[in-house]
């Protein structure tokens, strides 16, 4: 496997546009957290004409409630969640500056286009990795919904944060490129 | 008659909860590094490597191995000669599971399906309660994540559909579920019984250890078979391509009606977490 690429958030154009499919990356700066709630809320402000609580500019939200924080820890365990349910969602986020997300699980054709019309990308973490990925995120601070509890949005500073680029914005799917490639027909299993 | 406190088993529930999403069994464990021998794909051996750290990392008891600590599932198997005092069995342990996940600090992730707000302290739990000869109780708690539980189904096949019908319908759901549940996965499979009952033993046989195999040879077999179709699909570990899709499927299997076959098929993540305590 090749080197990791760094990234520091917020990413530009030419950030995105130089990551292909399978590349693994490593994040260090800010990265929001948002989950289901949290997202409906986002897109409601933005159906009414309101303000966002933060600026999406640039920015990459992961995927992610974590477990509550310990005493003396800058936040618990936090893997990423499924990132289908927010389909419906990131299509109107990257039309508005979202550059990129970080989950587990494919995309909608949908997301898939916005990404490669206004160039975001779709990251992968490890899911279940969450307690070493948790070893990555160095702060930890509740920005907005408080009251969702798990699902409040927060922001992280990271340092060397995983991720595998999934969907590039050339349309390229990590994903289906792996299944076909390790495929095993039947010839081959009974041959 | 034996008597036994409700308080006793509040603790020992709180106690399960706790070992669930900190110790991986040792059977998972062993079936990731089996995997890790198996695999050949650079990026599933990099991923199979990072959850056997993140185990190693939980066992500690600071950071729960995933962050979705799931819905607390309790099995009891309850002697017919034993006699809960002091409180309802059902509140007993829904106490448990509400200290548990407070004190462990694990995400509470129960919540109304409308609004989708949070009950705040993951009850209710989902309790199965069954009643058995003698005078022990067996409590089982399964802690068991969204991301998985979605990718599940239940499938009225038509009897004609018979065992091979079976076996596309598995290797098919799984196909589907695709990177989504966390691969590797264990597949719980329900055969028979009616709608709910073959739900149920899907997830009965997920609750079985990853390295026995069903009694009934023809269901061991059915057991090996899925596990090798499922693991050529080419899935792999985080969905990125591989052989290790699956670490074990585990089939139960009873009679069910002349018109149906029912087929459930019930997936659990690599975070396979289950623990069971006899009182
Ligand atoms: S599917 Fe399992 S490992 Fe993946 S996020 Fe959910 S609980 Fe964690």
């Amino acid at each position: 496997m090749s080197e990791p690429i760094i990234l520091t958030p917020p990413l530009k154009d030419e950030d995105v546009s130089k990551l292909r499919a399978g590349d693994r990356v490593l994040i260090t700066g800010t990265v929001y957290t948002g989950r289901d709630a949290a997202h409906k809320r986002l897109v409601d402000l933005l159906d009414e004409g309101k303000t966002l609580p933060i600026d999406l500019e640039g920015q990459i939200i992961y995927f992610v409630g974590p477990t509550p924080t310990r005493p003396g820890k800058s936040i618990g365990s936090a893997g990423p969640t499924t990132s289908y349910r927010m389909d419906a969602y990131s299509p109107i986020l990257i039309e508005r500056g979202l550059k990129g997300m970080i989950g587990k699980g494919s995309r909608s054709q949908d997301v898939i286009d916005a990404m490669v019309r206004h160039k975001a990308i779709y990251f992968a973490a490890v899911g279940g990795a969450a307690a070493l990925i948790s070893r990555r995120i160095e702060s930890c601070e509740v920005v907005a919904y408080e009251d969702l509890g798990p699902e409040a949005i927060r922001k992280l500073e990271v340092k060397d944060f995983p991720a595998i680029v999934v969907n590039d914005c050339e349309g390229n799917d990590l994903y289906s490129r792996g299944v076909e490639e390790y495929a095993l027909d039947e010839m081959e299993v009974n041959g | 008659m034996r008597e036994v406190g409700a308080e006793q088993i509040t603790k020992v529930v709180k106690q399960l909860a706790l070992e669930a999403a900190y110790q991986l069994g040792d059977d998972v464990r062993e079936a990731l590094r089996e995997g890790l021998r198996q695999e050949t794909s650079p990026a599933g051996q990099d991923v199979l490597n990072q959850l056997l750290e993140n185990a190693d990392i939980a066992r500690d008891g600071e950071f729960p191995m995933c962050q979705d600590t799931g819905l607390a599932v309790i099995f009891v198997e309850l002697g017919q000669d034993v006699h809960i005092v002091g409180d309802d069995i059902n509140e007993a342990i829904q106490e448990g599971v509400r200290q548990g996940y407070e004190e462990g600090y694990l995400r509470k992730s129960a919540c109304h399906p409308f609004t989708r707000k949070n009950t705040g302290d993951n009850t209710p739990a989902i309790i199965h309660i069954s009643i058995v000869p003698g005078e022990k109780i067996k409590l089982t708690l399964a802690g068991k994540g969204g991301g998985s539980e979605n990718m599940s189904r239940v499938m009225m096949l038509k009897p004609s559909d018979g065992k091979d019908g079976i076996k596309d319908y598995v290797e098919q759901r799984v196909k589907e579920a695709g990177s989504n549940p966390c691969p590797p996965i264990v597949v719980g499979v329900g055969i028979g019984g009616t709608f709910e009952k073959a739900a149920m033993l899907a997830k009965e046989a997920l609750l079985r250890p990853l390295d026995d195999s069903n009694p009934d040879p023809e269901l061991a077999e059915m057991e090996y078979e899925l596990l090798e179709r499922i693991n050529r699909i080419g899935i792999g570990p985080a969905g990125l391509g591989g052989r290790t899709t699956a670490l074990a499927v585990k089939v139960e299997m009873m009679s069910c009606h002349i018109a149906s076959l029912p087929v459930a098929v019930n997936i659990n993540c690599h975070a396979h977490r289950h623990k069971e305590v006899v009182i």
